[in-house]
């Protein structure tokens, strides 16, 4: 197996194959940026709704394909009818949830289910035509890449490049929208019309997507890539550009793993990869991933623990809980019977200093700003200056000495 | 008349009935916490469910199939709520993310495992084959009271039945603190109502619907049952004991209709085959819903600003 892999990720396991993966890394890219705006528009789900509407639109087009005497499986004229029922079912999701008093998701939902089932109903229709018994319309349900053509391969080329091309040149009012529609309007943009060309762009990937992963899988393409980018940076910038290689990579992979084992499907195996790195982000991002979660946690507790060690030595309290105990023992604050180090009692009598310090300063100042700091951790070097610290020192007097033996 | 109809289509009719008001009760609900898209994501994620379960048995039997799918529910909601509050992400997004995978895992697991001899497919999951349950051994009306004949019912039947029984009785049993957590949480919460259990109990009897009509109608008939009949149902009326009783006949009238539409409506256009039940249901109550967007009584939004 893993020789194959690594033929097929290097394009060597024949023409087919490298023409989908090439495909499919198109498509992944177009659809994580593509996507980003979505998501940042919280409406990640409407993609669901646009990808189940294509499927009467395929029925339909092969139906009118056959009965103008053409062959009905043209790939162009199937996505050119799934474009124009997934842009009707767009416009319904719209109009629903502004026009009757339902939630978009319930319109979401109606759509979805809806236009999926009047396409089952189609789909029976055409399995019942003499042209149809052949038609392999089904495989628009979860992507079939094993007699793709060239031409197919060129369509989702060109419309894939269509799409990152069109991410590139609207992100900046697209973002606009994402973040503030009112703001974006008060300067001039036409909203509803960039909208519109957000939603165009998601209709347009998932209808390239149709051939490749199907119609449920490709709203995972416009998802996944988004949310899991949104985990390695702030900007959306970053969001966009990360998306784009995230979905990419994943569509690549993806197509070469199934060229590599015939019975793996590309669809399926393309969203697993994608959730991979979903998982991958999730646990290990810095800054918003649970590793970093649990890892900044923990340098808090410590240095909770710390600190009300470093008071309790100052008061000559005896430690009793076991992690303040190991969190001084192991910055050798203390010894192994529980006495205070010189380092020890140094720190603490520190501490205790500042507590006093703090204690002042809070009377003293009654701006938020400072006296809203006093969380028993920062230190009041960081809040006040060296000038303002020696006025409260006069107050309090010189150091002590705190903490000989317990 | 009597013969052929009891034979072919009254079990199919009875249970396409049975499940579409097995969804919609709970479907109410889940629209007004708009939680509508929870139907669309459980009857995806339950086919790894079904899988695995026929992975670990090594048949199509019903009972594990129904506890893999059930399980496959609720580990997908708990999943759901795990990366929403580790990520930080929102809802929507947080589903898709979920129920995306965990369907891709399950077409890849059935495409991996040897499923030739027995009839589990995706297509069947998602559109079932509601026009194959017949009743064999019917011979007429009377064959009602006929204990042989009724032994040769689809187990479909009583199942469906059974579980529309228990969440209409549970509907009924948690009435007074599901409208109120619906429609004002803070309220039901300092009332005394565990707000949060209510909520994941109404979810495990959506889920618990969802997959007892799926084994029998599959998904597409799911999804458009928890959404399509309450979301008309909605529209027709401001009383939530109202909007239930309108869920269910128009749940009823879609099962009823689509059925018939599927199994004759090709007829009159000179067609030969029906067509798919499910879709046809799924047709029909979108219809519903269609006109009572234009032409129901309370289809407009009241006293909240228009969204420009």
């Amino acid at each position: 197996m893993w020789p194959a892999f690594l033929d097929a990720l290097l394009l060597q396991s024949g023409y087919n194959a490298a023409l989908v993966a090439v495909g499919a890394a198109l498509l992944g890219i177009a659809a994580g940026s593509g996507g980003t705006f979505l998501f940042l528009r919280k409406r990640a789900l409407v993609s669901d709704a646009v990808a189940h509407a294509t499927l009467p639109g395929v029925g339909l087009a092969f139906i009118v394909m056959v009965a103008l005497g053409g062959d009905g499986r043209d790939l162009l004229g199937l996505l050119l009818g799934s474009a124009i029922t997934a842009w009707i079912g767009l416009v319904l999701v719209e109009w629903m949830a502004r026009r009757t008093r339902l939630a978009e998701d319930a319109a979401i939902g109606a759509v979805l289910s809806v236009f999926f089932g009047f396409g089952i109903v189609l789909l029976t229709v055409i399995q019942t035509m003499s042209a149809g018994r052949q038609a392999g319309l089904e495989s628009f349900l979860l992507g079939a890449t094993a007699g793709m053509l060239f031409q197919d391969a060129v369509v989702i080329a060109v419309g894939g490049a269509l799409a990152v091309a069109t991410v590139y040149l609207l992100r900046r009012p697209m973002t606009l929208v994402a973040f503030d529609p009112d703001y974006a309007a008060a300067y001039g943009f036409n909203v509803k019309r960039i909208d519109l060309v957000m939603m165009g762009l998601v209709m347009a990937v998932t209808v390239i997507g149709l051939k490749l992963v199907g119609l449920i899988l490709v709203v995972a393409m416009l998802i996944i890539p988004p949310v899991t980018a949104r985990f390695w940076t702030d900007r959306t910038d970053g969001v966009i550009w990360i998306a784009g290689i995230l979905g990419g990579v994943s569509g690549y992979v993806g197509a070469a793993l199934s060229a590599s084992a015939p019975s793996i499907p590309t669809g399926p195996i393309i969203v697993l990869v994608c959730f991979g790195l979903f998982t991958f982000s999730i646990l290990f991002a810095p800054g918003r991933g649970v590793l970093a979660a649990v890892i900044r946690h923990q340098r808090f507790q410590v240095r909770v623990h710390r600190r009300q060690g470093l008071l309790a030595l100052a008061h000559g309290e005896p430690i009793f809980d076991p992690l303040t105990i190991t969190v001084l023992r192991r910055s050798k604050l203390i010894r192994r019977d529980r006495v205070a180090t010189e380092a020890g009692r140094a720190q603490a009598a520190k501490a205790l200093r500042d507590e006093k310090r703090w204690e002042v300063a809070r009377r003293v100042y009654h701006d938020e700003a400072i006296s809203g700091r006093y969380d028993g951790l920062t230190p009041i070097e960081t809040v006040l200056t060296p000038d303002e610290i020696a006025a409260i020192d006069r107050e309090i007097g010189g150091p002590t000495t705190v903490g000989g033996a317990v | 008349m009597g013969h052929e109809f009891v034979q072919l289509s009254l079990t199919p009719l009875l249970i396409g009935i049975l499940a579409a008001i097995a969804c919609a009760l709970p479907g109410n609900f889940l629209i007004l916490r708009r939680q509508a898209l929870i139907g669309d994501a459980i009857s995806h994620v339950v086919l790894p469910g079904i899988v695995v379960a026929f992975l670990i048995t090594g048949a199509v039997s019903t009972w594990p199939m129904m506890l893999g799918a059930a399980g496959a529910a609720v580990i997908a909601v708990i999943l759901i709520e795990t990366i929403k509050r580790l990520g930080r992400i929102e809802p929507g997004a947080a589903m898709g993310v979920v129920f995306t995978a965990m369907f891709g895992a399950g077409v890849l697991l059935l495409e991996q495992s040897d499923t030739s001899n027995v009839h589990l497919d995706v297509e069947h999951a998602l559109y079932g084959n509601l026009e194959s349950l017949i009743w064999l051994s019917a011979e007429g009306w009377h064959s009602i009271m006929d204990r042989t004949a009724l032994a040769g019912l689809p187990p479909e039947l009583p199942r469906m039945a059974v579980v529309t029984a228990i969440i209409a009785a549970l509907t009924l049993l948690f009435w007074r603190p599901l409208k109120i957590s619906t429609f004002d949480e803070g309220f039901a919460s300092a009332v005394g109502i565990p707000t949060g259990v209510l909520s994941f109990a109404l979810v495990v009897a959506a889920a618990v619907a969802a997959v007892a009509a799926f084994d029998a109608v599959g998904s597409i008939i799911v999804i458009a049952m928890f959404i399509c009949p309450p979301a008309a149902a909605r529209l027709m009326t401001n009383r939530l004991e109202t909007q239930i009783w309108w869920s269910v006949a128009f749940a009823t009238l879609s099962a009823t209709l689509g059925y018939i539409f599927a199994g004759h409506g090709p007829l009159w256009f000179g067609g030969t085959n029906a067509v798919s039940a499910a879709g046809m249901i799924a047709t029909v109550s979108g219809a519903i819903l269609a006109l009572a967007c234009l032409f129901a009584p309370h289809r407009s939004r009241t006293g909240a600003p228009r969204e420009g």
